[in-house]
């Protein structure tokens, strides 16, 4: 062997010496790890153990904490451990290891397995009441700025608002027009091959008007617009509230529900009837051009069933459902927004919190819609 | 055991731990760094300054890689970073410890695990001795072990810094850059940040190259300090040399009224 072992020990007339060679550095760190950590031979009585480091090239934080973690360990066993030959530039660095570690952590009690269940169970509860408190308390905050912004229009954020709403309206038109377009092509290819078993064909008309004005234009709609710009909106406002703008903000005496909130949720508002109409239009294109080319039915005569089939009543419930369902998407994302704390991980978290809440309270609404709407008539 | 095998080989003993050379970094039609040259000497603590926005960040950044060069070379340990191979290069890397001005602490995960990360992913120890080691990073930086479960969020800028701090020094580097290491700090905080760096310093044998604007760091820590103006390094020395310089920025950063101290300081040494 040319080259001496790292670790070597012998016994000598009862004194027991470890030599510690060559380089410790993290470099080897977890060959230094497994020799550093193999039990000593304890032949005989020896109580006095030498760690002899003339033998030391070089030596970082690492190596210097795994040789006192040695000594420490010889001294648990009752045996007394003496450093010889340290090098004089590695003594600074020894003795900064000598303290630390030395507090000893306690260690966590474990929860039994069901007490942990029910613990999340009861924090989730908690937080499903917290989260729709601070809903309803956007909800009211949002409204008395906007009774604010009534008292006094120079107040509101006109270009906020516009801008917004070029954003989530006009930039969101052609992804909108394709999906509902899709969607309507869908239903009506769908209707015409179950419906034909029956001789049913002309109702695909029906089917495709009442299903896309009274219902899936708007869902189809919402869902896109929460996914879309909702997420957006609690991104943006997360990471200003991450990087202390929201603070900012109120320290210069604004406060944020005007400057950010009121303008982003005028804006859906806005924008989502209008999206809603023309996604509406393009799933009736969408059902009329299947109908022509899948189905055999000519545009007048799809036209002219249509109008027999549908009335405006079925536009109505449509469009009535959308702004609701925007105010709902607005104010999740940004209550979720004004939640992010300090984390890029809360901010993920909270976009996807935003995403899932708008989408599932667009679904209830929907669903409350029905029954109102059933009960007046409509 | 043996172990010759696996021995890395040694570094070439070089009495510059960086060297730079000629380098030109430019934005578009803006020249930032003009042809600069620039040596680190192992075991010093460079301090180097110069104007907001006068490039040092800039040519930091340059230095460990993260800014592409438009000319010249820069040799970290002897290892030209553009020219070598991959593992090489990463091998470089993980021998230089870099604290950034905001602390680019991970957010998502506690100031141990910060710590532990680069530990996981290059030692292949022991999750216990990882533990270990992070543990014993924040007590030399002068933190708790008890704040290594703190959230980067949850602590206060100079906590912040001591904690960067600590996740530079996970991988026992040989060279330290720190991106204004005191900025955002109190006079306290900043000074006792100053002695923290000198002591690491001194106990881990480190190179430390330093962009900072802290006149009293560089007049309590820095071993030799280079003044940046226009591009190029115009004056490169002890406090003494930069007292006694001719150029007229380094005559206004260090001959200004907030430059007394170690102005006076030096003077009461003669």
């Amino acid at each position: 062997m040319s080259e001496p072992l790292l670790l070597d020990s012998h016994v000598q007339g009862g004194q027991l010496t470890i030599s510690v060679n060559g380089s410790w550095t993290g470099e080897r760190a977890s060959e230094l790890d497994a020799l550093s950590s193999r039990p000593i031979p304890a032949e005989g009585a020896v109580t006095q153990v030498d760690i002899d480091l003339r033998g030391l090239e070089r030596l970082d934080m690492l190596g210097a904490w795994l040789l006192e973690r040695m000594s420490r360990r010889l001294a648990r066993d009752g045996r007394e451990a003496r450093f010889v030959g340290l090098p004089q530039h590695y003594r600074k660095l020894f003795d900064e290891v000598r303290g630390v570690n030395r507090t000893v952590k306690p260690v966590p009690q474990r929860k039994l397995p069901l007490t942990a269940q029910f613990e999340r169970l009861g924090r989730s509860t908690v937080s499903f009441w917290a989260s729709l408190v601070s809903l309803l308390s956007i909800f009211g905050r949002v409204a008395v700025s906007l009774g604010r912004a009534l008292a006094r229009p120079s107040s509101f954020r006109l270009t906020s608002c516009i801008h917004h709403l070029y954003r989530v309206g006009w930039q969101a038109i052609p992804i909108v027009l394709l999906i509902t377009f899709l969607i309507g092509a869908i239903i009506a290819q769908q209707g015409f091959f179950h419906f034909r078993k029956f001789g049913a064909d002309s109702y695909v008309v029906d089917m495709v008007g009442i299903l896309v004005l009274r219902e899936i234009g708007v869902l189809i709609v919402a869902i896109m617009v929460a996914g879309r710009s909702g997420s957006a909106y609690t991104a943006e406002i997360g990471s200003m509230k991450m990087r202390e703008e929201i603070d900012a903000l109120r320290t210069m005496g604004f406060d944020p529900i005007d400057v950010l909130v009121l303008p982003r949720v005028i804006a859906l508002i806005l924008a989502v009837p209008v999206l809603v109409f023309f996604g509406s239009m393009a799933a009736l294109y969408g059902g009329g051009l299947v109908a022509w080319l899948y189905g055999g039915m000519s545009p007048e005569i799809f036209i002219a069933r249509l109008r027999e089939a549908i009335s405006v009543t079925h536009f109505e419930v449509g469009m009535i459902k959308a702004p609701f369902m925007a105010l709902a998407i607005g104010l999740v994302a940004c209550s979720e927004g004004l939640d992010v704390r300090g984390s890029a991980e809360s901010l993920g978290a909270h976009t996807t919190q935003s995403v899932v809440k708008a989408i599932f309270l667009v679904i209830v609404f929907d669903g409350v819609f029905a029954v109102f709407f059933a009960s007046i008539g409509m | 055991m043996e172990t010759q095998g696996a021995a890395p080989k040694a570094v070439p003993k070089t009495a510059l731990a960086i060297e730079v050379r000629d380098i030109v970094i430019g934005f578009g039609e803006q020249i930032v760094i003009d042809h600069l040259s620039l040596g680190v000497r192992s075991g010093e603590i460079l301090g180097l300054v110069g104007a907001s926005g006068g490039g040092k960040s800039v040519l930091l950044r340059s230095m460990i890689g993260l800014i592409p060069k438009r000319e010249g070379r820069v040799e970290i340990l002897g290892v030209d970073l553009d020219r070598s191979s991959e593992d090489a290069a990463r091998a470089i890397e993980r021998r230089c410890g870099i604290l950034f001005q905001s602390g680019a602490l991970f957010s998502s995960l506690t100031l141990r695990e910060n710590i532990a990360f680069p530990l996981r992913e290059n030692l292949g120890v022991s999750e216990a001795l990882i533990e270990e080691i992070a543990n014993a990073k924040l007590e030399i930086v002068g933190l708790d072990a008890d704040d290594g479960d703190k959230f980067p969020a949850e602590l206060s800028g100079g906590m912040v810094k001591r904690a960067a701090l600590a996740r530079a020094l996970s991988l026992d580097p040989e060279i330290l850059f720190l991106d204004e290491p005191t900025s955002g700090l109190d006079p306290i905080s900043a000074s006792a940040f100053d002695a923290l760096i000198k002591a690491l310093q001194e106990t881990l044998g480190l190179t430390v190259f330093m962009a900072t604007h802290d006149l009293d760091s560089l007049n309590a820590v820095c071993d030799r300090i280079a003044a940046l103006d226009e591009g190029k390094i115009v004056a490169l020395g002890p406090m003494a040399t930069m007292l006694a310089s001719d150029n007229p920025w380094v005559r206004a950063y260090f001959g200004g009224s907030r430059a007394r101290t170690p102005a006076l300081a030096l003077e009461k040494e003669k």
